[in-house]
C-alpha cells in the first residue's frame, strides 16, 4: 500500500485552507491548490457519504480555486463574444451560460460560465488549473476591444452550496440571523445571515445578495454585497457564492451554513465527491473529455457551440472539422464485467485492438455501478455496442450506455 | 488503536496470521477510505514475498497489495468481491487471502504488533 500523498508547501491555499484542516480533510494537490479530497468518516463524511449527502439532502464544497475573468466596458460583449463559442448575446443581465474558450484549431483553451452581471458586465469563472492561462488568453485575444480585463480570482471565497435541499438551506439565512457556533477560526464573527431572492433566482441566473455578520469590537457588523449564482458541478439543483477571500468571515460563512443545514443533513464535501458527482452528471472536466487537442464536436458539446452567431476563435476550424466528420466521439461506459475503469485505461474492440481510452472513470456512488467517459470511433459509439477496458493488463467487458448518467428528478 | 498481537504486520500495511490468513491494517483502510473493489488471486496462485499478488481499490485510487510472506494461495474470501466494505468495517477481521506459509522464517522479518503502532505513528508525524 503506498503512503499518502502530502501537498508540496508551494501550493496554493484557498482562504478555507485551515478549516478544511481543522474539520481533519484528508488533503491532496490539486492543480497547484492545497485540497480537501474527502472529510473524516467521524463527522459521518467520506467520499461516498459526501456523494450521497448532495444527491438526497446538501453539501458544501470550496471551490475558490476557480478563476474568475471581469469583462466591463462598451466594448465587453463583443469581446467576450469574440472568445466564446456560446452566444453571449442572449444573456440577459443576471444570466448565465456554460461555454469555452477555444484556440483557432477548434479546440480547448478552457470550459467557462460566462455571467453577465450588467448592461457591459461579464464574469467568466474558470477552472482552477487554467487561471493564468486563460487570464493571458483573455487579454491577448481582447486587446482590439474597448473593454477593462481584471483578474478576480483572488478576491473571492467561492463556496458552493449543492443538493435538493440547497434552496431550502439558504432559506432559513434569508432576512434573519442565525448563531454560529465559535470555531475559533471564525473570530469575532457571531451571528450570521445571507439575504438574497432564492425563491425568484432560477437554475443558471445570478443575483445580488447581501451577506451580515455580527461581530464583538467597535466595528459592529459585517456587511457586504455578495454575488450569488444557481449554478454548479454537481448535476443538482444549487449555488454557488462569492465572498471576500478574508479567512475569518469565509469560515464563518462555512461553518454558519453547515450550522444551518444541520439536521438536512449537511456536511462538507471535497474533491472526491465533486468528481464522482460530476461524473454522474457527465460534466466536462479540462484535461480529461476536453483539452488543447479534442475538438467541440469529439466532446460531443455542439449544444453550447453557436456557429451562427458573430465570429469567434476557432469556428472556422470546427466548420472544417465538421464537413470532414468525426474519428473519435466522446461515450459513457458502464462496466458490465467486474471492474473498474479509470483515467487512462485503454479502450479495446471486441477482438481485443485499441480502439480508444478512458477520459474519466470512476465507480458511481449513487447509481452503484462503475461508469466511465470514453473516446472511441464512431462506428463503436451506438447505445449497446460493447467495447473492453483493459485493467492490468486484461480486458474486461463495458457497454456503451446513455448519457448524462444520472439526471436530477424533475420537481413534481 | 492497538493493534492485535496473534499476527504479524509489514511496512505496506498488510497483516499476516500464523495461519496464513492475509489481510491489510486498520490504518490502510481508514488512509484508503471507501474500499469499493478488492481484486485477489485465485486459489492455486503462488505468491511471493514483497511482490504485489493483487489490488485494492477506493472510490478515488487503486492501491497495490504487498505479500508479506511467500505460499500458495489455499483460500480466498468471496465475500469481499459482494461486500469490499467490509474490509472498512473490520479491516482486523476481514481476511482477503490464505497461504500455506513455504518459509515461516520469513515471518521472523515482520513488525510486531507493537513496531508496527510505532511504525504508523511515526509516519503519521511526518
Amino acid at each position: 500500500m503506498s503512503a499518502a500523498a502530502v501537498s508540496p508547501p508551494t501550493a496554493r491555499k484557498t482562504a478555507l485552507n485551515a478549516v478544511h484542516r481543522q474539520m481533519g480533510a484528508k488533503m491532496v494537490e490539486f492543480n497547484g491548490w492545497d485540497m480537501p479530497v474527502e472529510y473524516p468518516a467521524s463527522i459521518g463524511c467520506g467520499i461516498v457519504n459526501e456523494h450521497m449527502a448532495v444527491r438526497t439532502g446538501v453539501g458544501l464544497f470550496d471551490v475558490s480555486h476557480m478563476g474568475d475573468i471581469r469583462l466591463a466596458g462598451p466594448g465587453a460583449l463583443d469581446a467576450v463574444q469574440h472568445i466564446s463559442m456560446n452566444d453571449a448575446a442572449k444573456l440577459a443581465i443576471g444570466q448565465a451560460q456554460y461555454s469555452a474558450l477555444l484556440y483557432p484549431q477548434g479546440t480547448f483553451v478552457d470550459d467557462v460560465i460566462v455571467h453577465r452581471l450588467g448592461v457591459d458586465e461579464y464574469l467568466l469563472v474558470i477552472n482552477a488549473g487554467t487561471r493564468e492561462k486563460d487570464f493571458n488568453w483573455v487579454r491577448e485575444n481582447t486587446r482590439q476591444f474597448d473593454c477593462l480585463i481584471e483578474n478576480l480570482s483572488d478576491d473571492y471565497t467561492q463556496i458552493a452550496v449543492q443538493g435538493p435541499k440547497a434552496a431550502e438551506l439558504m432559506e432559513r439565512l434569508n432576512g434573519k440571523y442565525i448563531d454560529v457556533p465559535d470555531h475559533g477560526i471564525n473570530a469575532p464573527f457571531q451571528k450570521l445571515r445571507i439575504d438574497a431572492d432564492y425563491k425568484s433566482l432560477k437554475f443558471y441566473w445570478i443575483t445580488e445578495g447581501r451577506t451580515m455578520a455580527v461581530r464583538t469590537g467597535a466595528d459592529r457588523l459585517f456587511d457586504s454585497k455578495t454575488l450569488i449564482g444557481r449554478t454548479g458541478y454537481t448535476a443538482e439543483d444549487g449555488f454557488e457564492i462569492y465572498i471576500p477571500s478574508e479567512e475569518a468571515i469565509s469560515a464563518h460563512v462555512w461553518y454558519g451554513l453547515l450550522e444551518a443545514g444541520k439536521d438536512l443533513g449537511a456536511v462538507p464535501c471535497g474533491l472526491g465527491a465533486r468528481n464522482t458527482l460530476r461524473l454522474e452528471g457527465k460534466l466536462p472536466l479540462y484535461g480529461h473529455e476536453i483539452s488543447d487537442t479534442i475538438n467541440v464536436w469529439e466532446a460531443g458539446l455542439d449544444r453550447w457551440c453557436k456557429m451562427d452567431k458573430v465570429e469567434f476563435i476557432g469556428r472556422a476550424a470546427l466548420e472544417k472539422a465538421r464537413a470532414e466528420g468525426l474519428k473519435r466521439t466522446l461515450v459513457g461506459l458502464e462496466m458490465i464485467e467486474r471492474g473498474i475503469a479509470r483515467d487512462g485505461y485503454k479502450v479495446l474492440d471486441d477482438g481485443g485492438h485499441e480502439i480508444g481510452y478512458v477520459t474519466s472513470g470512476s465507480p458511481a456512488p449513487f447509481l452503484k455501478k462503475n461508469i466511465a467517459l470514453a473516446y472511441v470511433p464512431p462506428t463503436h459509439a451506438d447505445i449497446g455496442s460493447t467495447v473492453q477496458v483493459e485493467i492490468r493488463g486484461q480486458g474486461v467487458k463495458a457497454q456503451v450506455i446513455p448519457t448524462p448518467f444520472y439526471k436530477r428528478p424533475k420537481k413534481a | 488503536m492497538s493493534y492485535p498481537t496473534d499476527r504479524k504486520y509489514t511496512k505496506e500495511h498488510e497483516w499476516i496470521g500464523t495461519d496464513g490468513k492475509i489481510g491489510i491494517t486498520n490504518h490502510a483502510q481508514d488512509s484508503l477510505g471507501d474500499i469499493v473493489f478488492v481484486d485477489l488471486p485465485k486459489v492455486g496462485a503462488e505468491i511471493t514475498m514483497g511482490k504485489t499478488f493483487g489490488t485494492v481499490e477506493s472510490v478515488k485510487a487503486v492501491s497495490d497489495l504487498y505479500a508479506p510472506a511467500s505460499g500458495t494461495v489455499t483460500d480466498v474470501n468471496d465475500d469481499l468481491a459482494t461486500s469490499p466494505e467490509k474490509v472498512n468495517k473490520d479491516a482486523h477481521a476481514a481476511w482477503m487471502i490464505k497461504i500455506a506459509i513455504k518459509n515461516a522464517a520469513e515471518l521472523d522479518g515482520l513488525l510486531s504488533a507493537a513496531d508496527y503502532e510505532k511504525f504508523v505513528s511515526e509516519e503519521a508525524g511526518h
